[in-house]
């Protein structure tokens, strides 16, 4: 049985193969930002409140802040950087939700913003969208995300407007 | 706001991982899905010598539900549990807890029965285990053994399970007969810790009067405790028992703490409330069961 004080790993970002080595202690919000060059994601408070550094493991939103880096050998993470997508002309368009936010002005200071992409990317992906988004669905959605700049309403109208968007563009 | 160095094994089988365990000696720990352990080796609250990442060890991500209850696995997630259909047929409080733990994001990874084994007097399933009268098995270099709740918990982020040691699962006992449950909250942002949470398990007779109340509570106390309301309601119909009294009982009998988020005498204000406020739900759901 290995037991390492440092580990060369490999895992998918943004669909992409990538090996780091790195210390086991290493943070995988860490391992994204120093080891990969992903700034994206952003750190807040490093203890599983603020939720600014949610990405998407295997397709399920987690903190970047409370997993080890060595821990996710193999698995397939998703940063914010990897939301938008191929426009097939050789260049990229926003996904709906990050459209939304702009739209509905969702955003001031930007800090918090990858957190809730990611999140309520997974979370309207993986709902019915032919089902009616209730406000205690949005709620439950957001509520882990810490924004103190714009408060809760455009965001809130950010993901309706997304979801509208996702159900008319599927 | 980083961990304090440390080793890290993840062994493929749970005899490897209670051999390294064993090999790592008093410093080692388990880590399951860490949304507790990492907060504290962030903040230094911990600092453990070796790290035994339980994750890769197959056959402990089930839920059996059965007539007798329900056993859950040490790496099912409190989102597997929550959704998990059976589970909630056999003991309704699984899903009611569940959902008030955390945020969905940490209940993608977070697990159940690390959330016990983490013995924190904050944490929903810690009081559901003692609410249900359930108990954990572990798993050590001697053997597997049974450990029940009261014997389990000794005092916050503590355990009676020391040494080379694996809680590998929590068996939740079935909800009897003729019964309802209601769990509740209050908290400063939905997902945060508690100020006061509640659980109770009303039964009836078979004339549909009150015949069993429990509760337990969370953010009240070190450590999980279970209390026999029964007494202010005995005998009453359950469409008009004196819930009031049992929540008036419920606050002489709990000893709160006074900290940074609530004093005690508030959180005993809330033990009152929340234990009236569950019970007229949970005489509901068991008058319905009874039609």
């Amino acid at each position: 049985m290995n037991v390492d004080t440092e580990r060369t790993i490999t895992l998918t970002v943004n669909g992409i193969p990538r090996e780091a080595t790195v210390p086991v202690r290493r943070l995988l919000s860490d391992a994204l930002r120093h080891d990969l060059g992903l700034t994206g994601t952003h750190v807040g408070c490093e203890h599983g409140v603020c939720g600014a550094c949610t990405v998407l493991v295997d397709g399920e939103p987690m903190r970047s802040c409370l997993l080890l880096a060595v821990q996710l050998d193999g698995a397939s993470v998703t940063t914010v950087e990897g939301l938008a997508r191929d426009d097939h002309r050789g260049g990229q368009v926003l996904h709906p939700v990050q459209e939304a936010f702009r739209e509905c002005h969702a955003l001031q200071c930007g800090f918090c913003t990858p957190g809730f992409l990611t999140t309520i990317a997974a979370g309207l992906e993986k709902r019915d969208n032919s089902a009616e988004l209730t406000e205690e669905e949005v709620d439950d959605m957001v509520g882990g995300n810490l924004c103190r700049c714009t408060g809760y309403a455009n965001i809130k109208k950010a993901v309706h407007t997304a979801n509208a968007a996702m159900r008319d563009g599927s | 706001m980083k961990p304090a160095p440390f080793r890290y094994a993840d062994p493929g089988t749970l005899e490897e991982a209670i051999a390294v365990l064993s090999s790592e000696g008093a410093g080692a720990k388990v880590l399951a899905g860490g949304q507790s352990l990492l907060p504290l080796l962030s903040m230094r609250l911990a600092a453990p010598t070796t790290l035994v990442d339980i994750n890769r060890v197959p056959g402990l991500d089930t839920v059996e539900a059965t007539g007798d209850g329900v056993t859950v696995g040490a790496l099912v997630r409190h989102n597997a549990l929550l959704h998990d259909a059976a589970a909630a047929r056999v003991q309704p409080l699984l899903a009611r807890a569940t959902a008030n733990v955390a945020h969905p994001a940490i209940r993608n990874r977070g697990t159940t029965v690390g959330s016990i084994a983490h013995a924190d007097p904050s944490g929903e399933m810690t009081s559901v285990l003692a609410l249900t009268d359930g108990h954990v098995t572990v798993a050590t270099p001697s053997g597997v053994s049974t450990v029940e709740w009261r014997d389990f918990f000794v005092g916050p982020l503590e355990t009676s399970v020391h040494g080379p040691a694996v809680v590998t699962s929590a068996f939740f006992p079935a909800l009897p007969d003729r019964s309802g449950t209601a769990f509740a909250e209050v908290a400063r942002r939905k997902g945060d810790y508690a100020v006061c949470g509640a659980g109770v398990v009303v039964t009836l007779d078979a004339d549909r009067r009150v015949a069993a109340v429990r509760a337990s509570y969370v953010s009240v106390g070190l450590t999980p405790e279970v209390h026999d309301l029964t007494d202010a309601v005995v005998g009453q119909p359950a469409d008009s028992a004196d819930w009031a009294a049992a929540g008036a009982l419920a606050r002489t009998l709990v000893d709160p703490d006074t900290d940074i988020h609530a004093s005690a005498d508030y959180r005993r204000l809330l033990v009152g409330v929340l234990t009236e406020r569950t019970l007229v739900a949970a005489a509901a759901e068991a008058l319905g069961g009874t039609e």
